[in-house]
């Protein structure tokens, strides 16, 4: 079974890098705010039908419509961050839980309504589709385009924490957000602004995930264990963290399901309780 | 133990469903149950401060247990009670020492992971637990030898009663002792109960064991009451459905969870009905408005407007 | 106490009084426990949709009495849902038939409350084998899995396929199709030589299709629940690039649902499958049908195999009704129904006079491109199967 390796490794990095792009967002909201958003995966969702009816019905090609399902689950998440969430920060943990949970019902039922309880189907533009041949594997266009992507992106999320100093800001304020405040940082703004960007990325996610995942009005609910699995296990807040729990999720699933079929669906639980137990806080390292 | 005369009518108007409701009485069997699942939850959440999102866990565990129990041995209900009820106790006790580490968030994702793993178990088991498919045929005796298992659910209203009116009458003696007092200051601030050299760890083992039990015996009941077990007895959306009952009730107060369930189960039949899509709707706006306007549930704002109307401290 | 006791008393008689009047005229009413909501809405649907076509062709009137149909949500795989709702129509709405159930699940709980209160059960989708088996008033009018899988395996071996690898969901229903295509296959010289069981709520394919594609078998014998996950493996099976490896697809025909045919579109183009309804399906029954179901439910919806379940097991009840002249009564309409013998869109079906279960003929289809879309196309058939799991 060992020439299968490199393809299950491929493929289980590409669904790790597919996880980490819809949990990131998650994870620096928790890391920074403390906030449990379990409303994370509407996000991601309506970035999904975004892009599908984008495709669909006014015939936007399927490149041009993931920055569109970016800046769409932005904007959403600029309106709701300043109508509703902020004023839930000092809230205890089950009021979040208990009000991002509404939120997640009403989206999906919203979504039933507008879209129906089916499925959207998405087809993929021409090059996206196959598979080629790299060093004797075959691997599927559609994910390594995925790991491209994300690739791009987490460099881009790094260097912008690194370089910038608006990431400068917002290493403050996850680390300590009083102290931050105390020497003038507008800690309010960089919530927001994080929270913009993070649901912006879940959105992207979601347009992202639609080929592999698929989309439907319940998607927030089915895959909401996914996400908050990656970002406890990787420890919120910590983008290293969170890359090193969607890549080891990723492969675990991936491996579990063709080594060992029958088991495959408790690998992912199995493996995140263990994990668990060894690292409390999660797997947090290195650079934020 | 001294009954307040609110109490005293509320468990009047339960047994008043009888007559007043009898072609509702299966409904009204199944909100007890939920009721009883819901306040095993209480005691682990309102008064211990533990958040769990695998409560299914348990109650599912006592559901086969009884269901396999009267199945391949024993019609008898009340044996199968017991056994239910050990059965939730035993999951509970067993995950305890994993479940209760770490702080809130890893919490909810150990007891979410252990109640999914749970859901996997019990679908590979197909040929014990009959999978997806679901365990039927499960003949109930009469129980106590008097009352057989009727279609209008009579039987099964009157004995899920009177088991809920005993929990809770032992619930109401926990949580008035030293020892439940003992958890409101766990959950409260847990480092200063063990600086008080409170055994915090055994504490919270023990009412996670409790309430475990509590779960397994409203599984039990479940599945004597209809004779039938599901697959869905240990789903995540039970587990999630619960916790919301039990917050939208009020959590730390008794009742909250006896009157979340009611609330949630009747408002859910009546409106399922009507049209499924608008439930989920309306649900979930409920529970922004209550984050919001209402903190501390339906039991919170009873307390609140009590205050403010009569000006009487709790 | 006691003025309110005569109160609640005089109450309750009140409430009781409806019932003790019982008269020929009432409507003949039939309470459908089905999926009306959540991931299998489609299942109640359509079998809804089925009725409504029916009633729509023959009105709405049997016998002297109008038919009232109430609907009632199991919200899916909810057995402690769908008993409480069947006791809730047997003892408050009183129906004369408890017809409908989309899962399997669902319908093994009701089972023993049709035998309790004395109802005929009609089933309109669920397909495990056993059903019938749990109580003396149920009667089947869509099929078993065993009855639509034997035949590609059949197939199958006398068309050059002689290696198989299988890939079910994980569930009794997907085992059920996994035995079924075993005892029908390896007799016949076929050889399976490989299975893998997925998980039922399963996002990912592509594990278990590379899996497959590395066995290098003739063809992938495929069963997952219709809609969703039929189309997750039908995208995982095209991206792998099976198809180009030559290796076919085939499996009752579940995956390629009529209800999702067209939306999953060109990748399921060439999929052999065997079932028992086609929207394709040449015949004045069939014609008939449709139209009347574009009639009732909108022109451009297609009607599926719970569609046509529907629509049959109506024509039951009218018969029933007919035969009885509107009063009925279960022993008589379950003898009224075994034996009986139906013309459907489907094709010829009669009940099993000992199973109480359908007898049909299953039709092999391959997936094609014609005027109106992608559909079915049947190309071969077997007549007359019963389920082969009694």
């Amino acid at each position: 079974m060992l020439s299968s390796l490199p393809g299950v490794l491929f493929d289980g990095i590409a669904y790790g890098s597919l996880l980490f792009i819809m949990s990131i967002g998650l994870s620096v909201t928790m890391g920074l705010m403390n906030f449990i958003n379990l409303a994370h995966g509407s996000f991601a969702m309506l970035g999904g039908y975004v892009c599908a009816v984008g495709m669909a019905r006014l015939g936007i090609p399927f490149l041009a419509t993931l920055p569109l399902a970016f800046l769409a689950a932005a904007a959403v998440g600029a309106v709701l961050e300043r109508s509703l969430y902020r004023h839930l920060y000092r809230r205890s943990p089950l009021d979040q839980v208990l009000f991002s949970l509404g939120l997640t019902l009403m989206s999906v039922a919203a979504g039933t309504w507008v879209f129906g309880s089916g499925q959207q189907p998405v087809h993929l533009p021409a090059f996206l589709l196959g598979q080629v041949r790299i060093f004797g594997i075959d691997l599927g266009v559609y994910r390594l385009f995925l790991i491209a992507i994300v690739g791009l992106i987490t460099a881009a999320l790094v260097l912008s924490l690194r370089r910038t100093r608006f990431g400068a800001r917002i290493r403050a304020s996850v680390d300590d957000a009083q102290t931050s405040a105390g020497l003038g940082i507008n800690v309010g703004r960089v919530f927001s602004i994080t929270f913009v960007l993070g649901s912006g990325l879940g959105g992207l996610g979601g347009a992202l995930a639609i080929d592999v995942l698929g989309l439907d009005p319940t998607f927030p609910l089915k895959y909401l264990v996914y996400f908050l699995l990656v970002v406890v296990v990787g420890g919120a807040g910590s983008i290293a963290g969170t890359l090193t729990a969607s890549l080891l999720l990723g492969l675990f699933d991936v491996a579990g399901k063709y080594y060992v079929p029958a088991i495959g669906a408790f690998v992912i639980y199995g493996l995140m309780v263990v994990l668990l137990l060894l690292f409390p806080g999660g797997l947090r390292w290195g650079a934020r | 133990m001294s009954w307040r005369p609110a109490e005293i009518f509320f468990w009047i108007a339960c047994l008043a469903v009888f007559f007043v409701f009898p072609l509702h009485l299966v409904l009204a069997s199944q909100v007890v149950i939920t009721g009883l699942f819901a306040l095993s939850l209480d005691l682990v959440l309102g008064y211990a401060g533990i958040v769990s999102l695998g409560h299914a866990a348990m109650f599912g565990s006592g559901a086969y247990a009884a269901g396999l129990f009267a199945k391949h041995g024993w019609g008898e209900p009340i044996s199968g009670l017991i056994v239910g009820a050990a059965a939730g106790a035993a999951i509970a006790y067993a995950t305890s020492f994993i479940a209760l580490r770490g702080g809130d968030l890893t919490r909810l994702m150990v007891t979410l992971g252990i109640g999914l793993m749970l859901y996997e178990a019990a679908n590979q088991m197909a040929s014990i637990t009959g999978g997806v498919d679901g365990l039927s045929e499960i003949e109930m005796r009469d129980l106590l030898g008097l009352f057989p298992f009727d279609l209008g659910g009579r039987t099964a209203y009157g004995y899920s009663l009177v088991v809920l009116f005993g929990v809770f009458c032992v619930s109401r003696r926990i949580v008035r002792s030293p020892f439940g007092l003992s958890l409101r200051g766990i959950r409260d601030c847990a480092r200063r109960m063990s600086a008080l050299g409170s055994p915090v760890r055994r504490r919270l083992i023990a009412i996670y064991t409790i309430s475990g039990a509590i779960a397994g015996l409203a599984g039990a009941l479940l599945s004597q009451t209809t004779q039938f077990v599901g697959l869905e007895v240990l789903s995540f959306s039970r587990s999630a459905d619960l916790l919301i009952m039990v917050v939208l009730g009020g959590a730390g107060w008794l009742y909250g969870g006896l009157i979340g369930a009611a609330v949630f189960m009747i408002a859910q039949s009546l409106l399922s009905g009507m049209n499924p899509v608008y439930w989920q709707f309306w649900l979930g706006l409920l529970l922004i408005l209550a984050v919001f306007f209402s903190p501390g549930g339906i039991g919170g704002t009873a307390v609140a407007l009590r205050q403010r109307w009569f000006g009487r401290p709790t | 106490m006691k003025p309110t006791c005569t109160i609640l008393g005089a109450a309750v008689i009140v409430m009781l009084f409806p019932a003790a009047r019982a008269s020929a005229e009432e409507p003949l009413k039939v309470g459908l426990v089905a999926e009306f909501s959540g991931p299998f809405a489609g299942y109640g649907k359509q079998i809804h949709n089925g009725i409504k076509a029916y009633m729509k062709q023959h009105g709405d009137t049997v016998a002297g009495r109008k038919v009232e149909i109430i609907l009632k949500d199991t919200t899916g795989p909810s057995p402690e849902i769908a008993k409480r709702l069947a006791q809730d129509l047997v003892t408050q709405d009183k129906v004369d038939f408890l017809a409908g159930f989309g899962l399997t699940p669902n319908a093994l709980a009701v089972a023993p409350l049709a035998t309790q209160a004395k109802t005929p059960m009609i089933v309109m989708n669920a397909a495990s084998s056993i059903i019938t088996s749990k109580s003396p008033y149920i009667a089947r009018f869509s099929m078993t899995l065993p009855q639509v899988t034997a035949p590609i395996a059949q197939w199958s071996a006398k068309n050059g396929i002689k290696k198989v690898y299988s890939i079910v969901s994980d569930y009794a229903p997907g085992i059920d199709a996994e035995t079924a295509f075993n005892k029908a296959f390896t007799p016949q010289g076929g050889e399976v030589i490989g299975s893998v069981r997925v998980p039922l709520k399963n996002p990912d394919f592509a594990p278990f299709v590379q899996r497959a594609k590395d066995a290098k078998p003739d063809a992938v014998f495929i069963f997952v629940p219709a809609g969703e996950q039929g189309i997750a493996f039908v995208k995982a099976f095209t991206e792998r690039g099976l198809r180009q490896a030559g290796i076919k697809l085939i499996g009752p025909g579940d995956v390629v649902d009529d209800d999702v045919l067209e939306a999953m579109g060109d990748p399921t183009l060439g999929i052999i499958t065997t079932h028992h309804y086609s929207a394709a399906h040449e015949g004045p029954e069939n014609t008939a049908f449709k139209k009347a179901y574009a009639e009732a439910n909108g022109n451009g919806s297609r009607p599926n195999f719970m569609a046509v379940a529907g629509y049959d097991g109506m024509a039951a009840i009218y018969e029933v009704a007919r035969k009885l002249g509107g009063k009925l009564d279960a022993d008589k309409a379950m003898a009224v129904l075994k034996g009986l013998k139906l013309q459907s869109p489907r094709g010829p079906i009669h009940i099993d006079a000992e199973t109480r279960d359908i007898v049909q003929t299953v039709y092999v289809r391959r997936v094609e491109r014609t005027k109106g879309g992608l559909y079915n196309v049947e190309f071969d058939k077997f007549p007359d199967v019963k389920d082969p799991g009694k």
